[in-house]
Formats: structure tokens, sequence, C-alpha cells
């Protein structure tokens, strides 16, 4: 569906040269919700505009749905962005018009018939939840609302893909949480691929199915969202990581954890996918003579299943604390012995 | 009460010489708005990362509009009385100021353009391109509208200009009432008659702001 290879972008900044993006390969599927996560100046921002030719690459191919982005221009480019709507971080709406012209204007500049655009517009206005705010103007809209002007707009020429550019980074949690949930349903209703940047893990983590993490202009990291929460390699990775999970690697964790429950062994589990379903503690304490006390725990959902981690402190003769970690070895569970070291 | 106020004022001439401010303001302002409106599109447009970034035709641009918005008004009305001369076929009435009052102003709203269009978010234009626009929809669908406020206001005070300009070319004779003022009034010791014109002109002056704020405020949604 979207392919990148070997994309680089410079910056002549008049003193130096700056590469925003150094050669970046990257592939997206059909319907895919693909996230890239980076701090700011991280070079997402500029990836995500070559995606749609509001950027020109200094090197390097944007191929969307088999058409070479990179390599039109004119009048073909401007049909190719049609079908690859962007929403942005601060809405970017038309203060002089109004919810229902706002939508409208996409399809004014396909040249849509004024009588099928009034239509369009109402379908649009429904899915998007704003029915009955038709005639507001931007400036009597919150942000959440806005966002959903800006995401039905960008939906009126029925893109392929969607490219939100930190759709979400101006808004308050819980309307964060709104307007991801309004992608999500728009993702599989319509299909639509979605490529998001941001810099919150929360983001990813609740409706992207892969992630990229880029530093620098290079992306260090990509994977299955699943499995980069729970084992993430670069060092970034795993600062973005702890955004959202506390999951007790960090040595001040194990120090204070320590010091909180002097006796016994410190144990912590990873579940992941179904793991987090079973009754294992149950199991546990009926088939061994030992005390289990939860010290912490927590399960974060993503769109490709949950995962948790949870830290027991296990009471018990040497023997028999060995003898239960073999049990939850042998039920798949990932389970180490936390050391203070 | 009003003739032994204003013993010495002719109002049929009065009446007359408004008629021909209110002439030359008008026109004026009309050609001000749109030669204006076209340099600062110009000028925006042609700046650096801007759609038509250009250094040449920005350099020019932005040297003609900062001669012609520099030299005092009365001397441009002497500099320019050979352009008159053929383009209006005279260099007397209402019609020969027309092409200086014109030159003079349309620099200074152009500037003021510029400004108004520099005050639009760069993201909405983003936006536009980013669905596909072309420069000519950017210009009309997002600059314009999204500047209206500003546009009008300009024009506003441009317009208002203009009226103080047009008694200024009144002492090259070219009619209204600051013709009136400086023949009738002054040279001849009639206050009265000054006085008169005086009044005529601030109500001008009034009801263009009055116009002016009115329409901006509803133009602005913001």
């Amino acid at each position: 569906m979207i392919e990148l290879k070997k994309v680089t972008k410079k910056f002549d900044t008049g003193k130096a040269i700056l590469t925003a993006v150094d050669e970046v390969d990257l592939s997206i599927a059909d319907g895919e919700v693909f996230g890239i996560i980076g701090y700011s100046g991280a070079g997402k921002s500029t990836l995500i505009r070559l995606l749609n030719g509001l950027e020109k690459p200094t090197s390097g191919t944007v191929e969307i749905n088999g058409q070479m982005i990179t390599a039109i221009k004119g009048g073909e480019l401007r049909k190719a962005r049609q079908k690859v709507s962007m929403i942005f971080q601060h809405f970017n709406l038309l203060w002089s018009r109004t919810v229902k012209e706002n939508i409208e204007f996409p399809l004014e500049i396909a040249g849509v018939a004024k009588s099928q655009r009034g239509k369009r517009v109402q379908e649009l206005i429904e899915l998007v939840g704003l029915t009955g705010r038709e005639n507001a103007y931007p400036s009597e809209l919150s942000g959440g609302q806005k966002q959903r002007v800006g995401i039905a707009r960008a939906l009126a020429n029925d893109p392929e893909v969607l490219l939100c550019d930190e759709a979400t980074s101006a808004l308050d949690p819980e309307t964060t949480d709104a307007i991801l949930d309004l992608l999500v349903d728009i993702n599989k209703r319509l299909g639509l691929t979605i490529v998001l940047i941001t810099h919150e893990m929360h983001v990813i983590r609740k409706i992207c199915h892969r992630v990229a993490v880029m530093e620098g202009g290079r992306v260090v990291e990509l994977g299955d969202v699943l499995n980069v929460f729970q084992s993430p390699q670069a060092e970034i990775t795993k600062r973005f990581v702890a955004q959202v999970t506390d999951n007790g690697d960090s040595q001040e964790t194990i120090k204070n954890l320590r010091e909180l429950y002097p006796t016994g062994e410190l144990v912590k589990l990873v579940f992941l996918g179904e793991q987090t379903e079973k009754p294992l503690l149950t199991k546990l304490i009926r088939s061994h003579s030992i005390d289990v006390n939860i010290v912490q725990g927590n399960i974060s959902h993503t769109q490709r299943g949950a995962y948790g981690t949870l830290i027991l402190q296990l009471k018990g003769s040497p023997a028999e604390i060995e003898e239960a970690l073999a049990f939850l070895r042998a039920e798949d569970i990932q389970a180490e012995v936390m050391q203070n070291d | 009460m009003i003739e032994s106020l204003f013993p010495n004022v002719d109002w049929e001439s009065m009446w007359e010489a408004t008629l021909e401010t209110l002439y030359m303001t008008t026109i004026s302002t009309l050609f001000t708005f749109i030669i204006g409106l076209a340099l600062g599109i110009l000028l925006f447009l042609t700046a650096p990362k801007q759609l038509w970034a250009n250094k040449v035709v920005n350099w020019l641009t932005g040297a003609f509009v900062n001669i012609f918005r520099s030299i005092p008004f009365i001397i441009l009305i002497i500099l320019l009385i050979p352009l008159t001369l053929l383009l209006m076929g005279t260099i007397r009435g209402p019609n020969a100021a027309l092409p200086a009052l014109i030159i003079g102003s349309a620099p200074f709203y152009a500037r003021m353009v510029l400004i108004a269009l520099k005050e639009i978010d760069k993201g909405v234009i983003e936006a536009a391109r980013s669905m596909g626009a072309t420069t000519g929809t950017i210009i009309w669908k997002v600059l314009l509208p999204e500047s209206k406020p500003a546009l009008i206001s300009g024009i506003t005070v441009t317009a208002i200009a203009l009226v103080g300009y047009t008694a200024m070319a009144g002492i090259i004779g070219a009619g209204g009432l600051g013709t009136l003022a400086f023949l009738d009034g002054f040279q001849r010791s009639r206050e009265d008659v000054t006085l008169m014109a005086t009044i005529l002109i601030l109500i001008i002056v009034f009801i263009i702001q009055y116009i002016g704020d009115l329409v901006t405020i509803k133009a602005d949604k913001r």
C-alpha cells in the first residue's frame, strides 16, 4: 500500500545542512493503523509530509497504491492528494466558514457538483457525530469538536489513506480517547489506512497495529505494537514504553520494592494476549505450598491484544520457590526473579 | 440661522464640491482596493517559502511599493503630471486627480494587505494544499476570506487617507472641498467657507469609518 524506499530529506538552514529524515524504509499495509512515535525534532513531521508530497524528498521514493508520489507534480499530485488526506494538531479549519462549509471545501476543490455536496456533507456530519452543529463557526466549537470537523473534512473525498499529524496532542485526555475511538471506528468501517505521528505512547497503544520509533531522522525500532511494548529494544523505545507502563524494570523501582518487601523473593511475570485471561494465580496457590502476595500489577490493552506485568512476593523455602517458578514457566509465562544489584 | 453663521457660503457650489470629493474618493478607493490587493497578494506569494517564492519579483514589487509609498503626495501629484496628461488628457478637475490618488495609495494599501495575509495561520494554507487545492483556489477561498476583516479595516483607513489626499489635490485645482476651501475660503479670506468645507469633510470621514467598522465586525467570525 505505502512503500518508502531509502527516503532522505535534507534542509538547508543557511548555516548548515539538516538531515530531517535519514534513509527511511517503511512498508505499510492496506487497512493498517501505523504509528510513528518520536520526540520533537525526530523528523516525524517531515516524514508524514513526504507521504502527500507537501515535502519533496532529497532522495528516495514514496509510493502509495502503485502511484509514485515522488515522481508526480502539478495537477496529478493535486489529484493524488484527494486520496491521501490529512488532519492536524491545530485542526487548521477556516474560521470564516461554518462546520458545513468547512467540510464542503475539499468537495469544492474536487469539483463535486453543488447539488451533491449537501448530501455528502450531511453523511459526514453524522459519521463524526456533529449533528446539530452544521451552522456553527469553528470559534463556537470545543477542541474535540473542531477535530471532528477536521476528520469529516479529511474523509470528504473518500480517501484511501488518512495522515494524522499529532491529531490529539492539543486535546485533553478524555477528548483524546474519544477522537482515537472515532479513528478506530473509521479504520474498521471504511477500511482506511491510517498513518499517525505522535509523541504520546498512549496513542500508539490505544489504536495502532504497528509502530515505528524515530530518533534523529532514523527509524530505530519497528514492529508489532504488542511486541514493542512487551520487549522494547532501543533505549528510546524503553523510555516511551515507560510513559504508559511502569513495568518495574528500573533499578529505582526494584530498590524501592525490595525495601518495602524485604522477605521472600520478588518475581516479575509478563503475560501476553490470552494469558491475561487465565486463572494462573489460583492454580499456583492451589498446587504449591507458598505464600503469594501481589505487589504491583497492570494490564494494558492494545489493538493487537492485551499484555500485562505482575510483580509477586513469594514466601517459602528456596526449593518451593524454585518449583513455583518452574510451574509458571511451564505455563509459558515469562517469570524472572528481580535481582537487586 | 445657518445663513447668518455662514454668510459667504454658496450652497450650490458647496454641494457640487462635496460631490466631487465623494467622486474622487470612491473611484480612487475602488482602484486602490483592486491594485493594492493584487500587489499585496503578489508580495505575499513571492516571499521566501511561499507558493510562488521568487526573489526577483518579490524584490521588484517591494521596491515599487516602497518608493511610491514614500514620496510625499503633494510631490507625487507634480511628478505625475505628464502621466496624468497622457491618461486623462487634462491636468485639471476631479478626473485629473485620480492617477496620483491611486498610485499614491495603492502601495500603501498593498502593505496593509501583506500584513493581513501574514496574519493567516500557515496551517490553514497547508491544509488547503493537502486537499489538492490550486494556488487560485487558495487565493480566492483561503487567503481572501480568512483575511477579510483586516482587508476591510485596511481599506477603511486607506479611504479616509484618500479623503485627505483629495483635499490636497485641490491645491492643483482638482476640484472638490479642498479646492473650495483653498481658493474660495483661504485666498479670499472667507473663514466660514473653509469651516463649512472642513465640517463636510469630517462628516464624510465619520461615515466611512462607521461603515468600515460595521462591515469589519460583521465579517469577523473568529
